[in-house]
């Protein structure tokens, strides 16, 4: 069966011509049906630019330079905005960073959710009604025919991220993106948040790209992990896998850098140094100069794509988990 | 809410209170009335009997008393030229003002509004430079300047429109207007797009100012990312954003439009309050400048006064809380 | 962020064309209306060399004494190109000598209010506020209809309608420069306050204000040019651009409209002029004015 999103070679540039600043360098990236990707990176790796690439909204400035993106074996790149408009919400839909920005401040709750109903329904909004309050009610939201009505600066923000939520999935979309739901919320709603996401998408078969830079939410609620790193997928695969033996450097000091998995009483290791920009790209592994396994040849070129042996994909010269035997791959 | 709005009428009428000082002693250093009424074989007693009639041979302070008092009372005086109260004639001269200027409003909308989209989405594009030139044009020529050209070109050379007066009215609840009927609508034309060109750069800048904020917001991008037709999003979500800053704006606006249309009206004859000033200044007609004065004072203050309150019930976020 | 030399400013400034353009038309025009005792063919207010004999010619005519009006005349008998330099002249002076009292006005209430703070600041500002609340041309109204006509009393009143805009920019960029670190630094070494404010805080004002100047005589010409037209600026002895128009609105009917309209065209090119010039400072010295 096709996997419900195929993004292969994405690249993506800010401005044009000669002056174009390249933003994600060839992302590969591949959902199954019904399976929970987290995407994870610091702020400024491209996460989030991927994400709005496959729903094409992105930000004004930015254009897909080449690569192809894939939902359910159409490409996007070749629809017309009409058609794209047609794929959004219904194939591929998106929840965003911070709950009090994604409702609009001036219309309802219904309006909002009913629009989003009738964008792709023919139906009045009258009889949107019931479907709307089932749609509160299945995430949780009680008392929904009162929250309906409700104007979203009445909702707490972890009440206007259900709303997203449902929103998000009135059509029984294929692919759902969010994109740092939780980072916005109180430490106990993010659970139920994320419970919540993780719970619906298994009903229903959906499949979630979960877009974050908190490796403590992966390990709760992926199936596969996929690591982001100045515009490109460094390493890719289960998620239990890359947490236990990561292969690329990088992740390795992501996770060494997280509180939660030290030991107590000794230094918490960083890493050093900082993303290189997007405009001072340096022409090798863009981690190499933060990397303590670099080898020379690291600086030189950007490195291929490797399998492990457990057949994760790795872009580095050094993984640091034994990698297949060439033409296994 | 409640103290919001009794601070906010509070101080409407402390700012009337300094209006009609400011304006009633000013109006009274003013040349002397007398001599235009009294002949020039007038007796010193005539005189005297004239200025008791009218009041002028008390102290300013008393006159200002009584002024006040009778200002309460909706009474400003009769008019020196007219002998009738000058709020009457006011009154019977608003709804010719009043029509003009909503006129000049619905044009400024209807015109003002689907240009400054365009410039909003597309920034870049020849028309929208177009367009923004235009409207620093009309932001910065003087109107009366624009409605010469218009008279010219569509009265007297084209012949399409008439350049004077206000053409046939109906009477609507007593209140005659010339919207209903053909003639007056002919007649309605030139100076209402003349005075819309002021609000017409306002509604522009606005429209497209905030069109371009609220663009690139998260709920704009929220309602796309779920499939909303664009004309949804753009004419509502996104429109029902920049219509509340543009509603008070032009609200404010609205009491300069008033004040405005005395240049239309002088220019076009159009039989308005502003027009009235003008006739009442060149003879130098007391009463009926002070009630002039004092009227667009005080509608342009209790226009600002709703405005606020308005704002504070329409946008749900301010709500209850005072600003 | 650097200061850029005076020199590599103007650069960038002439290099959009429509600025250049604006600015070698706004020279012209300066220079026009200070030489206009010189350059005009006669001098519209000495009534000797005016006669109403010769009102209303076409362009082209010729007067008593051999003079050509090369424009024609007005419903007075004046040479329509002498009235529109001498006119151009009172207009520009008229929007230059308002501009430059309402700054000096509007500067001294803005660093006023800045470095009293308080009450002073306080009540300062509310009255800024109201000030700008009101349609500037009521206000400019209202002071005319009490002064009457007279061109010390229309620079007054376009005082009174501007001013406010400079109090509250000035003031604005002065608690941002008075907070910042060498001023700090500066009062920290006991420098007198007047020279903390002459080379530290007024410099740091002055970009915004010429823009601000630049926009306000645009809106100050126009102004005046409004009153003027309704009867109420420049005494009809000393046509202004504005009185000139309303004098010859009376021919508009009778197919002369060259006489309103003249008039009309150099005070629009004035106008615009300025506005660009205005608007092209704004981006050139601060991205963030606002307005």
């Amino acid at each position: 069966m096709d996997p419900v999103l195929d993004i292969r070679g994405l690249t993506v540039a800010f401005g044009r011509g000669a002056t174009a600043v390249p933003a994600l360098f060839g992302v590969d990236l591949t959902v199954q049906r019904g399976e929970i990707v987290a995407l994870v990176g610091e702020s400024g790796s491209g996460k989030s630019l991927t994400g709005f690439a496959v729903t094409g909204l992105l930000p004004s400035g930015a254009q897909v330079t080449g690569g192809a993106v894939r939902l359910s074996g159409t490409d996007l790149r070749g629809l017309s905005p009409a058609a794209m408009r047609q794929a959004r919400g219904r194939r591929v839909a998106m929840v965003f960073q911070d709950p009090m920005m994604t409702l609009n401040p001036v219309l309802r709750v219904e309006t909002q959710m009913g629009d989003a109903l009738r964008a792709h329904q023919d139906i009045s909004r009258r009889a949107a009604r019931p479907r709307l309050v089932q749609a509160l009610a299945d995430v949780g939201i009680a008392d929904p025919a009162a929250r309906l009505r409700a104007w979203p600066h009445e909702l707490s923000g972890g009440m206007r991220q259900r709303v997203a939520i449902a929103t998000a999935l009135l059509h029984g979309p294929d692919v759902v993106i969010a994109d740092e739901p939780t980072t916005a919320l109180d430490v106990t709603i993010q659970g139920q948040i994320i419970a919540l996401a993780q719970g619906l998408c298994r009903d229903r078969g959906t499949a979630l790209v979960w877009i974050t830079h908190d490796l403590a939410v992966v390990a709760g609620i992926a199936d596969r992990v996929a690591v982001m790193y100045a515009g490109r997928i460094v390493e890719d695969g289960p998620v239990d896998a890359v947490l236990d033996a990561p292969a690329h450097p990088y992740t390795r000091a992501l996770i060494d850098s997280v509180p939660a998995s030290h030991a107590k009483g000794t230094r918490l290791p960083t890493i050093p140094g900082r993303m290189p920009g997007l405009s001072d790209m340096p022409p090798g592994c863009p981690f190499a100069p933060r990397c303590a396994h670099a080898a020379p040849a690291c600086t030189q070129a950007p490195p291929p794509v490797v399998q492990t042996a457990d057949g994760r994909a790795v872009r580095c010269l050094t993984p640091l988990v034994p990698v297949a035997e060439r033409g296994a791959a | 809410m409640v103290e919001f709005i009794l601070r906010r009428v509070l101080q409407a009428i402390l700012v009337l209170f300094v209006m009609t000082v400011l304006v009633f002693f000013g109006v009274h250093v003013i040349g002397n009335p007398i001599d235009l009424f009294v002949s020039s074989e007038c007796t010193k007693a005539c005189v005297d009997a004239i200025m008791a009639n009218l009041g002028l041979d008390r102290p300013v302070w008393e006159q200002y008393l009584i002024f006040l008092g009778n200002l309460m009372a909706g009474d400003l005086g009769n008019s020196f030229t007219f002998g009738v109260p000058a709020m009457s004639l006011i009154w019977e001269r608003f709804p010719a003002t009043l029509e003009l200027a909503t006129a000049a409003l619905v044009i400024a909308l209807v015109l003002g509004l689907p240009l400054s989209i365009h410039a909003g989405l597309y920034p870049d594009s020849p028309v929208s430079r177009a367009i923004m030139a235009l409207s620093m044009l009309g932001f910065s020529v003087p109107i009366f300047w624009i409605g010469i050209i218009l008279i010219l070109t569509f009265s007297v050379r084209l012949g399409w429109f008439p350049a004077i007066g206000r053409g046939e009215t109906v009477d609507v609840l007593g209140v005659p207007v010339s919207f209903l009927t053909l003639d007056g609508l002919h007649h309605l034309a030139l100076p209402a797009i003349t005075l819309s060109l002021i609000m017409l750069s306002t509604v522009i800048r606005l429209t497209r100012a905030g069109l371009r904020e609220v663009l690139t917001s998260d709920y704009i991008r929220f309602a796309r990312a779920n499939g909303v037709r664009e004309t949804r999003v753009i004419g509502w979500h996104a429109m029902k954003n920049i219509l509340i800053p543009i509603v008070t704006v032009l609200g404010m606006e609205f009491g300069s439009v008033i004040a405005f249309a005395v240049v239309t009206e002088s220019i076009f004859s159009w039989p308005g309050v502003g027009k009235m000033l003008i006739d009442a200044i060149s003879v130098l007609d007391r009463p009926l400048i002070l009630a002039y004065l004092i009227f667009v004072v005080t509608m342009f203050v209790v226009l600002n006064l709703i405005v606020d309150i308005l704002y504070s019930v329409l946008d749900p976020r301010v709500g209850r809380s005072a600003r | 962020m650097t200061a850029p030399t005076l020199g590599a400013a103007l650069c960038r400034f002439v290099a959009v064309p429509s600025a250049a353009i604006a600015a070698l038309v706004f020279a012209a025009m300066v220079a026009a209306a200070l030489a206009a005792p010189w350059i005009a063919p006669q001098d519209p207010y000495d009534l000797r060399s005016v006669s109403i004999l010769d009102n209303l010619l076409p362009p082209g005519e010729v007067a008593f004494d051999g003079t050509p009006y090369i424009l024609g005349t007005d419903g007075q008998g004046r040479d329509m190109l002498s009235a529109m330099l001498y006119g151009l002249r009172i207009s520009l002076l008229v929007g230059l000598a308002s501009g430059v009292i309402a700054l000096a006005v509007g500067t001294l209430v803005g660093l006023v209010a800045a470095f009293r703070g308080g009450w002073v600041d306080a009540l300062l500002m509310r009255i800024v506020d109201l000030q700008l609340s009101l349609p500037t041309i009521l206000v400019a109204l209202i002071l005319l209809v009490i002064l009457g006509r007279g061109i010390e009393n229309i620079i007054f009143a376009l005082v009174v309608v501007q001013w406010a805009w400079f109090a509250r920019t000035v003031r604005g960029v002065a608690l941002v420069e008075n907070a910042r670190d060498y001023v700090d630094a500066a009062r920290g070494l006991r420098l007198p306050p007047l020279r903390i404010l002459f080379r530290h805080i007024l410099p740091n004002c002055l970009p915004v204000l010429l823009v601000v100047a630049t926009i306000q005589m645009a809106q100050a010409i126009s102004l005046e040019a409004t009153l003027s037209f309704l009867g109420l600026g420049l005494p009809p002895t000393r046509p202004s651009l504005g009185l000139l128009i309303a004098n010859g609105f009376d021919y508009l009917q009778s197919g002369r409209w060259r006489i309103s309209v003249l008039p009309g065209v150099v005070l629009l090119v004035l106008i615009v002029s300025v506005n660009v010039l205005g608007d092209r400072l704004r981006e050139t010295l601060n991205p963030h004015l606002r307005g």
